[in-house]
């Protein structure tokens, strides 16, 4: 007979593991892909492609050669990481961009601050900010989406520049135009729009939430508080002056406020972990991106909104702390 | 163009100033005053906060050094004489000497004759161990080898055996601190002096268990049968729970218990082998000098190592 | 369904062993039992070696406070009162009797298997009796009885809540009493509500044993202020202060005990006991264990097994240890402790023995934690666990105290939940060992 195993209680576990975590957000994040496809071309799919390898070699790389510790790729969370900085870019961006773009995502944003777990930044995003704010051009240019019956008929991808529907709301705002060209709320939906890769269908990205919701991956505290917040906001503003501001319903359909409040602000690592801290955390990047975007210089504010309030994060967890028994 | 380069300077020439002063006078208002002898001793203190001396750190060693002006009942363990002496010189006074104390680790567990009866799981620490079971060799009173001691070690002196966990002390980096002694949950690591030429004699086996059971549990258990209190001529050992303890302030290192003992449990370190068909390498036996070559290191540790399986 | 509020989980529930009934276990050659099988100080012995006795006789008697009295098991002889090796291996102090062939009670003791339903004792003559039959409660925690039934002046107990909650995995033991000795149980029961002078007393169990549940219900009816309350199905459904809030909704504040909200816990298997000792003079020296393992194929058994007996015996009877077992396991597979020493004595509040193959019981090799807050989501005292970790890794068990660590019960939901397998139900219960070491050198 073996030895007998001693260890302390309890002496089982859920069956739950960081591995499977990874899997079910890539898993979550396969409709937005699709769609990418479907509008985008196999451009977007190269895009990805290239976001996820350049990630995994680079975790790979730095661990093996910088921090001599065994390798960590299995897990899963660099592919996520690749595929989100990949939703988080127009499909026609030159493929060194991303490959930069990877680098900065696992390099800075991850790995060193000691891995997975450690960082305190979204690393998707910290890789995005970090081209949006090096290749303002390339990364503000969008190719229109193609119509789906195209792809099949097998079109040439001729490369239509335009800009995202916030874009082109933010310039008919500064020209002092009334009459706003926004996209219908099928369109915008379904992801017939410009935008980044994985932003633009909030179809896919709800089908990909759910999934995450049922698996218990997610909880609805920040992508509800998050939205939510938005639209309020968005309808107050709205309500005050319809000539200066978008409507709610295109404020949270637009940009990257679905894609960020469902896969980018619940990332587990730089969230809060009480309900009530998440909530907090959710209003707070509801808030900023509103601000970001009517006031500030861009015409899109949720990747800066989520990593000034993952900063807040070690704050936000010391202040609301999960409800206690008998308190 | 010229202008706008003067205004430039100007304005922050300006606000530089400004500021200089208004800082120089917060300094001025909120300076503490320390006596510089503190910081002094802080310098020739070791520096690794290994709590030996009983205090939070070295600053706080030194701090106490100073406020009460001598050293009774202040020493850093970890610098020995000749921080003492340096402390002195700083203090103005005559330093007072000690013997030279090394941690010894009085368990045998690690050797082969005792493998191990249970395996374990979860959080790699003696401590919480010793909360959930006995340990895997089935002692109640051994080394529990998880590395409590290896992880509070400032020194890098205890280095874990990689298959069994058990840990061995290097006595050339080992400064006594007595770190490792405290956090032991089982009291194994007790410090005791280094000894003449570095050598020494312990009991190494704490076991309390009666005779029949504590060898049942383990081939190198001392069994408390007194053979060896009866031999020394010098009175220096005492048998009390079953478990014989030589008083290193007593002891000659004249080695007649070793030969003595049923078990084995009597290790001696460090003394040239008894016959010529050596069984032990003594290498660092015959030149026990405490300066050691770079290479001894690893030869005292196994030539330690040995003795305590040999013995 | 009624159940608390803050956390808690669902593991497998593993119940295979619920249709075993009750089997009397045979006597062990030698009986090895412990001066101290309760919370508290060790009781003293009042036999010496080689004095002969009878089953149920006194042979250590309780002179502190927190302690209880110790009968024999067996009838034999005294062989030695000598320290020997529990089942984690660690030496305690043990009376050891060589069981003789022919057993022989004490004469107090009604052996007959007749129900005595009428309560003729007073209230004060039943605590009398409890404390005298050493009885403790045998939920797990071992804490004797009595002392639960003496409330301390100026605080009042309302109701009796009778925990049959079992939420452990694998355990039946309950289960089985229930059925097996409903009326009983339902006596005992109204023993202790007579002894506590309160109205009503609530049964509190899972809502995954149907069958009891109906046959408590049925045969409550014949009796006047028992209420059965079936509860949501989630662990640790039967800590004490959450079964609390689950009947009566309220809440045990941190550092006070359930007589401060009025109310008083026990398990059901120290009712029936309670039952045993108080209608039949018959002293705690047995105790209801499951055997059980998903190895053990159709060998799963419930007996009541004498204490004192190697669990090695119980081990041998279903023919030996399975191949394939990874750790040996006293109590449930949330909260109970892995044996090292089979050849250790069955003491008062064993429930259980079983066997978990290598697959079930591994424990994965530890990450670095993810921040994920499930151990936040899983625990049902509203504690953050993963601030623990990081704290007590790095020494600092005062602010883990300030984070209110002292208020955990260590049902594992924590270690249960945790992606990264890191070992927090082992560190919390570190800080707590570390933290009242701290408060006694005060």
């Amino acid at each position: 007979m073996k030895l007998l195993n001693v260890s302390g209680s309890p002496h089982v576990h859920s069956g739950e593991s960081v591995k499977r975590i990874m899997w079910d957000v890539n898993i979550a994040l396969i409709p937005m892909l699709l769609t990418a496809i479907l509008f985008f071309g196999f451009d977007a799919l190269f895009v990805c492609l290239v976001s996820v390898v350049s990630c995994i070699l680079f975790q790979w790389l730095i661990e093996k050669f910088l921090l001599k510790t065994p390798t960590s790729i299995s897990d899963g969370s660099a592919i996520v990481t690749g595929l989100l900085l990949a939703f988080n870019l127009p499909s026609n961006l030159p493929l060194w961009i991303v490959i930069i773009g990877a680098l900065v995502a696992i390099g800075i944003g991850k790995m060193s601050f000691g891995g997975l777990g450690k960082n305190p930044f979204n690393p998707a995003l910290v890789g995005r900010v970090f081209l949006l704010i090096s290749f303002p051009v390339q990364m503000t240019t969008w190719p229109t989406p193609k119509g789906i019956c195209n792809i099949f008929a097998g079109s040439t991808p001729d490369a239509v520049i335009g800009a995202t529907p916030l874009a082109a709301f933010k310039e008919a705002v500064k020209s002092g135009a009334t009459n706003f060209d926004l996209p219908s709320f099928a369109d915008a939906f379904l992801g017939h729009m410009g935008g980044s890769l994985g932003e633009i269908s909030a179809l896919a990205i709800i089908i990909g939430g759910i999934y995450l919701l049922c698996r218990r991956v997610i909880s609805w505290h920040i992508p509800v508080s998050f939205i939510g917040t938005a639209f309020v906001f968005g309808a107050i503003l709205w309500l005050v002056n319809p000539q200066m501001y978008m409507d709610p319903v295109h404020v949270i359909l637009s940009g990257g406020i679905m894609l960020g409040a469902v896969f980018m602000a619940t990332d587990m690592v730089t969230s809060p972990m009480s309900k009530w801290g998440q909530v907090v955390f959710g209003i707070g990047c509801g808030l900023l991106t509103i601000i970001i975007r009517n006031w500030g210089s861009y015409p899109e504010g949720v990747s800066f909104a989520i990593l000034l309030m993952n900063a807040c994060v070690p704050l936000i967890n010391k202040g609301f702390k999960p409800k206690r028994f008998a308190k | 163009m010229s202008n706008f380069i003067v205004s430039a300077i100007v304005i922050l020439g300006a606000v530089g100033l400004i500021f200089a002063v208004v800082l120089y006078f917060v300094a001025q208002k909120f300076k503490v005053i320390e006596d510089p002898k503190i910081d002094e001793i802080a310098e020739v203190l070791p520096g690794a906060n290994c709590g030996g001396c009983g205090k939070a750190g070295c600053r706080a060693l030194a701090e106490a050094f100073v406020k009460q002006g001598d050293m009774e009942g202040l020493r850093c363990p970890a610098g020995g004489d000749a921080v003492a002496e340096k402390v002195a010189a700083i203090l103005g006074i005559e330093a007072s000497k000690a013997e030279p104390q090394v941690a010894v680790i009085r368990c045998a567990a690690g050797c082969a004759k005792n493998p191990p009866k249970s395996s374990f799981q979860g959080m790699k620490s003696c401590a919480f161990a010793n909360s959930v079971y006995v340990g895997t060799n089935g002692c109640a009173y051994g080394c529990l080898g998880l590395g409590d001691c290896y992880n509070v070690c400032q020194f890098g002196a205890i280095a874990l055996d990689p298959e069994t966990g058990y840990p061995t002390i290097d006595e050339e980096k080992c400064v006594g601190c007595g770190a490792c002694a405290k956090a032991c949950p089982r009291m194994v690591i007790e410090l005791r002096n280094k000894g003449p030429k570095n050598r020494r004699m312990y009991v190494s086996c704490v076991n309390k268990e009666k005779g029949a059971a504590a060898k049942k549990t383990c081939t190198n258990a001392c069994i408390g049968c007194g053979k060896c209190a009866k031999t020394c001529p010098f009175e220096a050992i005492t048998v009390e729970n079953n478990v014989a303890y030589i008083d290193y302030t007593k002891c000659k290192l004249c080695r007649k218990c070793e030969s003595e003992c049923p078990t084995g449990a009597i290790v001696s370190v460090n003394f040239p082998p008894r016959k010529p068909a050596a069984e032990a390498p003594a290498k660092s036996a015959e030149q026990p000098a405490p300066a050691a070559a770079p290479k001894q290191d690893e030869s005292t540790v196994i030539n330690n190592e040995n003795t305590t399986n040999n013995a | 369904m009624r159940t608390f509020r803050l956390g808690g989980v669902h593991p497998e529930e593993n119940k295979i062993s619920t249709n075993a009934k009750i089997e009397v276990f045979p006597l062990p050659k030698q009986a090895v039992v412990f001066l101290s099988q309760h919370l508290g100080a060790p009781a003293v012995p009042v036999v010496a070696k080689g004095d002969s006795v009878k089953t149920g006789q006194l042979i250590a008697k309780a002179e502190a406070f927190v302690c209880a009295n110790i009968h024999s098991p067996v009838t034999g002889t005294v062989n030695k009162i000598d320290s020997m090796k529990d089942i984690f291996g660690f030496s305690k102090t043990a009376i050891v009797i060589d069981v003789a062939e022919t057993e022989e009670w004490v004469e107090t003791v009604d052996t007959t298997p007749d129900i005595k339903r009428d309560i003729t004792l007073s209230q004060k003559e039943i605590v009398d009796k409890i404390k005298e039959m050493g009885i403790v409660g045998l939920g797990g925690a071992t804490f004797p009885t009595h002392i639960k039934y003496m409330i301390p002046e100026g605080k009042k107990a309302e109701y009796l809540l009778i925990n049959a909650a079992e939420c452990e995995p694998y355990l039946t033991s309950d289960h089985r009493v229930i059925l097996d000795h409903t009326e009983e149980v339902l006596i005992g029961i109204s023993i202790l509500r007579k002894a506590l002078g309160v109205p009503k007393a609530y049964i509190g169990i899972e809502n995954n044993k149907p069958e009891p549940i109906a046959r408590l219900q049925e045969m409550a009816k014949q009796f006047e202020g028992i209420e059965v309350v079936p509860l949501k199905v989630k662990y640790p459904q039967g800590a004490e202060k959450q079964l609390i809030y689950s009947i009566t909704r309220r809440s045990v504040p941190s550092g006070k005990l359930p007589i401060d909200v009025g109310c008083v816990v026990n398990n059901i298997g120290t009712a029936f006991s309670v039952y045993e000792a108080v209608q039949k003079n018959k002293p705690l020296i047995e105790t209801i264990m499951t055997v059980t393992g998903k190895s053990l194929g159709q060998q799963q058994h419930n007996y009541v097994v004498r204490i004192g007996t190697p669990f090695s015996d119980l081990a041998n009877a279903i023919g030996g240890i399975p191949e394939n077992t990874c750790k040996i396991i006293s109590g449930g597979t949330m909260m109970g402790k892995a044996i090292v020493n089979p050849d250790g004595p069955i003491t008062k509040g064993v429930s259980s023995m079983l066997f978990i193959s290598e697959k079930e019981a591994y424990r994965h090799e530890e990450q670095d934690c993810i921040r994920c807050g499930k151990c936040v989501k899983a625990c049902p005292m509203g504690l953050e666990p993963y601030l623990f970790s990081s704290l007590i890794n790095n020494g600092k068990y005062k602010e883990a105290a300030d984070n209110h660590l002292m208020d955990c019960m260590e049902c594992g939901c924590c270690l249960f939940s945790c992606p990264a397998h890191k070992p927090l139900t082992d560190e919390i219960r570190l800080a707590k060992t570390k933290l009242r070491q701290m408060q006694q050198k005060k």
